[in-house]
């Protein structure tokens, strides 16, 4: 074995990090990330920076380097690929050996792969892309408190997307007029109503008060429809331990699901939250404030690809995803991508849909993909074939803004879905034939045909800011 | 809106999937059960007296049919429910022994009330 010496000063990072001969292990946990390097820096330099500066590796050689051995600890950039059709960045592939994070720790794992390395000198702009999880890591992970299979059983919904809405306005009504906008949703058909992200607990409306009138409007509408219902009531707050609080009231007032924000309440709150749901045997719905910030930029940031897997480690039941025809960003293959990524076992590599690893899921639960934004009855076809049966279709103004209220708009949500899921099980391509399809089902009912008539004319067609990379 | 044209939505007892819809034809329902056989699940029937109809757990007729790929033969099994339980709701599932859940689950016959 070769004797190592102390040897003091500044060494190149690529003589240490950038092995292109290394063959990643099992067990590694695996990064790609879009590097693009301040203009003379060389590619090779740039990758074995990012693997250093998000491992092991500081600018300056110290002796107490000695002490231990890094060969086995530091990261590694072992491969570097063009980025079709753009020429100034690249991919740069790491591995990390899986001793380097804690167990169970999603916290652990981004503070080093999205740590200090963002604000590098020698990068103009890093974007991590995507990340293998490592089978032995996932397991060490509590994951969805119940997932998609125990949601449908406890709820008893199968075959079919389910339906919800956000309560509007978002802010502003008193806890009592809330809890009517609530009731009056389920009662007409829908399968759970949402708080809005930022409502918490304002001066116009405490918490506690509306936890109250909602648990007295699930449990009315399901008195009267037969039907299961929920309303995700958010206990995002300012400490985990209000949040803990709230938490154990929506238990108490009979909600069977609750709602917590993962980016701005954090992961160790979310993985806590997860931890008490699983314990408490509540369902709990993930928003994502925050995402576009840390997303949306194509060459800098994290993917929401990135976020989507760390959310299912930490924990949630059910993750916004975008919508791809309502009114927030999202294209359809890379959505698609992560719509696997939260509800299937093993996802293969797909560059096409932007999956850069294969990723093995192994026994941890899936998520409800949440489709919420800006969408409507006409949209029904295209959402239930993009999204499939496992997912949470969301229409907020697409409920309440019915001429007739809340009630009539959630049966004419409901009407179409059904129609939807019905014709495609009879084998009709549904997005093709959408107007037919929602045609013939508002013949027999007039919530579905006023909806039409309102929303005739709503598009949103702009171009996605955020693309899949394509030469 | 006038609201004299503003209509009023009466709440309903519904049952779940496709209990937005009307009745379901034979041929809808066959199409259903070719559905749910194309997918590789199991048809299974269960039937309830509609005051319990919100309980889990509604009683199984026989048992699920495994390997059936006969259209008539699950129609003619929800048929002879419905006849020995005429003021039961009956209801066709589809067990998905990948996901362990039920690919499918709708009332294809109402109970008399």
């Amino acid at each position: 074995m070769a004797v190592k010496t102390y040897d003091a000063g500044v060494k190149e990072y690529r003589d240490m990090y950038w092995t292109p001969d290394y063959v990643p292990l099992d067990t590694d946990l695996l990064a790609c990330f879009k590097c693009t390097g301040q203009p003379g820096v060389p590619r090779e330099e740039v990758a074995a920076a990012v693997a250093a500066e998000s491992s092991t590796g500081t600018w300056s050689t110290v002796w107490s380097e000695l002490l231990t051995d890094l060969e086995y600890y530091k990261g590694r950039a072992y491969r570097i690929e063009d980025v079709p059709g753009d020429k100034e960045s690249f991919y740069a592939f790491i591995a990390y050996p899986i001793d380097l994070f804690e167990e169970g720790s999603v916290v652990n794992v981004l503070t080093s792969l999205v740590g200090n390395v963002f604000g590098f000198k020698a990068l103009r702009h890093l974007r991590l892309e995507d990340v293998r999880f490592p089978i032995a890591y996932i397991k060490t992970c509590g994951g969805p408190p119940a997932g998609i299979q125990l949601e449908r059983d406890r709820l008893n919904k199968y075959g079919r997307p389910l339906l919800g809405a956000t309560i509007k306005p978002k802010l502003g009504l008193s806890a009592k007029n809330y809890g009517r906008a609530v009731y009056e949703c389920l009662r007409g058909g829908l399968d759970m109503t949402k708080d809005d992200e930022n409502v918490n607990s304002q001066p116009f409306m405490r918490w506690r008060d509306r936890f109250e009138f909602v648990g007295e409007a699930i449990q009315k509408a399901q008195q009267e429809t037969g039907e299961r219902k929920g309303h995700y009531l958010n206990v995002t707050a300012p400490d985990p331990e209000q949040m803990y609080e709230r938490a154990e009231f929506a238990k108490e007032v009979g909600s069977p699901i609750i709602m917590h924000d993962f980016l701005t309440g954090g992961f160790t709150a979310n993985t806590g939250l997860a931890k008490w749901c699983r314990k408490n045997g509540m369902l709990l719905h993930i928003h994502r404030a925050m995402h576009a910030v840390i997303d949306r930029h194509p060459k800098h940031g994290i993917h929401f690809r990135v976020l989507a897997k760390c959310l299912r480690l930490s924990g949630g039941d059910h993750l916004h995803t975008g919508t791809v025809v309502g009114k927030l960003e999202g294209d359809r293959q890379s959505t698609l991508g992560f719509v696997d990524q939260l509800r299937e076992s093993f996802v293969p590599e797909d560059r096409s849909r932007g999956v850069f690893f294969d990723q093995d899921w192994g026994s941890l639960p899936g998520v409800f993909a949440v489709a919420s934004g800006g969408i409507h009855v006409w949209h029904m076809p295209a959402l239930v074939t993009i999204f499939g049966d496992d997912s949470m279709l969301q229409f907020g103004g697409g409920t309440q803004g019915h001429p007739w209220g809340n009630a009539a708009g959630a049966a004419a949500n409901r009407v179409a879905l059904e129609a939807s899921v019905k014709a495609r099980n009879q084998g009709r391509e549904i997005e093709k034939e959408a107007r037919d399809i929602l045609t013939e089902a508002a013949k027999h009912s007039p919530e579905l045909a006023i909806a039409m008539e309102t929303w005739k004319e709503i598009k949103f067609e702009f171009d996605t800011v955020d693309k899949l990379d394509v030469g | 809106m006038q609201k004299t044209q503003m209509g009023d939505f009466q709440t309903a007892q519904t049952l779940e999937t496709f209990g937005f819809l009307p009745k379901l034809t034979q041929d809808e329902v066959y199409d259903q059960i070719a559905y749910l056989i194309a997918q590789g699940w199991t048809p299974a029937i269960e039937h309830e007296h509609p005051s319990r109809s919100f309980d889990h757990y509604w009683t199984m007729w026989k048992l699920p049919f495994f390997g059936e790929q006969d259209l008539e033969s699950v129609a003619a099994e929800l048929d002879a429910c419905h006849r020995a339980y005429p003021d039961h709701h009956v209801r066709l599932t589809g067990y998905d022994n990948y996901t362990q859940s039920q690919g499918v689950a709708f009332v294809v016959y109402e109970g008399r009330t």
